[in-house]
């Protein structure tokens, strides 16, 4: 699997994401509070909108539509109304940029 | 255009879906995403003290009620109580279900159960009605939570003030919940998985009345349902008051809150028991953002929207006129001015919305 150069560390403050399209995918890249970097599908499984304008709290991130929530780090759907997990995929900071792991 | 029909299942519904409507992006408003940010933080402060305030009003009410009772010097007592339990209960259900009145969660789930018991609204299966209420707001046939369906029925509207259709439909819905889960209706917006969760919420309530009951012919008196169901009908007017004014007399099968959502300046009492959802536009353009931080979003994106109504009786005299003609023309609808500051209305959106393309037609 390849891994693609997303975006530069700087670009993502701190307990926020940003919004990253790819090879005709759109993916969401978040910074968490502790300093890592994680990615997971851009869209949400509920009903197909972009989290990029949703609330990142911790380790979730808050859809802007419904207010579901999602664990990023693992994807896991944590709050109703959505029930179907988000997709991840992996990423690796190396100088100052961020990598994913596009499937 | 044809009549309306507002049932999932009818011809307006698949329309809607096949029209592409549902799939629509709504219209926002832009707001800085660091703005945007601090609007949607999270905080426990407001909504414990709120809270606070709301429980204890009740409790001291309804016992100086009780104590009173069965003196007519206890009704206003009851009427104030009633308000609390009838009409704030549909704010803190509103605000507590979309997850941001608390930061905290238990918080957040408490106080929602609490609020879907009093207003009588199964907890599991409102959830996602109004999910659908925010994804198709006012789209015939695809928003279960439409208040005034064209072409309105007075009669209707002015019962409800009393809670009373509310309440007769409500029963026979909770017995069927509670023998065999959700309803065929019920079944088009709340998944599978939920189904279980909409019985075994349904027997709880229920169990809850009929023991209110019984110690109501036990004791040979009223008073335990003066407390415990009845106040879903006295008190229900304020949020069927304020609900109206949300949608209602505006556009339906659009897709920009501007058109088909209002926004009221009210006084201090309204907003606490409204829980600030006097600014509706902006709560349905931005749902993330908690009820406290309304009044500032509103000052944010206030140049973007149609001018609010700037009391109770002036949205009222807005509406009720638009209400009455759509009793003889359903097509009929309220189309606000925006101030020149505002990005204008997509029309292109709206093309199949009778009175969109012709302002002169929907004045
Ligand atoms: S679209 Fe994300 S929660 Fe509904």
């Amino acid at each position: 699997m390849p891994w693609i150069d997303a975006c530069a560390t700087e670009d993502i403050d701190a307990e926020d994401l940003i919004r990253w399209d790819h090879g005709g995918q759109t993916f969401a890249i978040y910074h968490s509070p502790e300093g890592e970097f994680f990615a997971t599908a851009g869209l949400c499984t509920h009903e197909q909108v972009h989290l990029c304008d949703g609330l990142v709290m911790g380790h979730l991130i808050e859809c802007p539509k419904h207010n579901g929530q999602f664990d990023y780090r693992t994807g896991e759907a944590k709050r109703a109304p959505v029930c179907v997990n988000l997709r991840t995929f992996p990423v690796r900071v190396e100088g100052g940029r961020v990598l994913v792991e596009v499937a | 255009m044809a009549k309306r029909n507002y049932s999932p299942f009818g011809p307006d519904a698949k329309r809607a879906v096949e029209s592409g409507l549902t799939a629509a992006e709504w219209y926002h408003s832009e707001v800085p995403r660091k703005v945007m940010k601090e609007l949607m933080a999270r905080s426990d402060g407001p909504a414990i003290r709120d809270t606070v305030i709301l429980y204890g009003s009740m409790i001291l009410l309804a016992g100086i009620g009780i104590a009173l009772w069965p003196s007519w010097w206890s009704a206003p007592f009851w009427l104030a109580y009633g308000v609390l339990y009838g009409s704030a209960s549909d704010s803190r259900w509103h605000e507590c279900g979309h997850g941001t009145a608390f930061r905290t969660p238990w918080m957040n789930t408490l106080v929602y159960e609490i609020a879907s018991f009093m207003i009588m609204r199964n907890s599991a299966t409102w959830r996602w009605s109004h999910a659908r209420h925010h994804s198709e707001t006012y789209i015939v046939g695809r928003d279960p939570e439409i208040a005034v369906m064209r072409p309105p029925e007075l009669a209707k509207l002015f019962l409800n003030f009393f809670g009373i259709l509310d309440v007769i439909r409500f029963f026979p819905t909770l017995i069927r919940n509670a023998l065999s889960g959700p309803t065929a209706a019920e079944k088009t917006f709340v998944p599978q998985s939920e189904w279980g969760k909409v019985q075994r919420v349904a027997i709880i309530h229920l169990s809850i009345y009929a023991a209110t009951l019984g110690l109501a012919l036990w004791l040979g008196s009223i008073l335990p349902l003066m407390v415990i169901g009845l106040p879903r009908m006295y008190g229900a007017w304020h949020h069927v008051m304020t609900g109206l004014l949300q949608h209602g007399g505006l556009a339906d099968n659009v897709v920009d809150h501007r058109l088909n959502s209002r926004t009221v300046y009210m006084n201090p009492i309204s907003r606490f028991i409204y829980w600030n959802m006097n600014y509706h536009v902006e709560h349905h353009m931005f749902p993330m953002v908690p009820y406290h931080a309304l009044p500032r979003l509103h000052e944010v994106i206030k140049d973007d929207l149609p001018p609010p109504n700037r009391s109770i009786a002036e949205a009222f005299a807005e509406m009720w006129p638009a209400i009455r003609r759509q009793v003889v023309n359903e097509d009929y609808f309220i189309k606000r001015d925006l101030p020149p500051t505002a990005r204008p209305y997509r029309e292109d959106f709206h093309q199949y919305v009778p009175g969109m393309m012709r302002p002169a037609a929907a004045e």
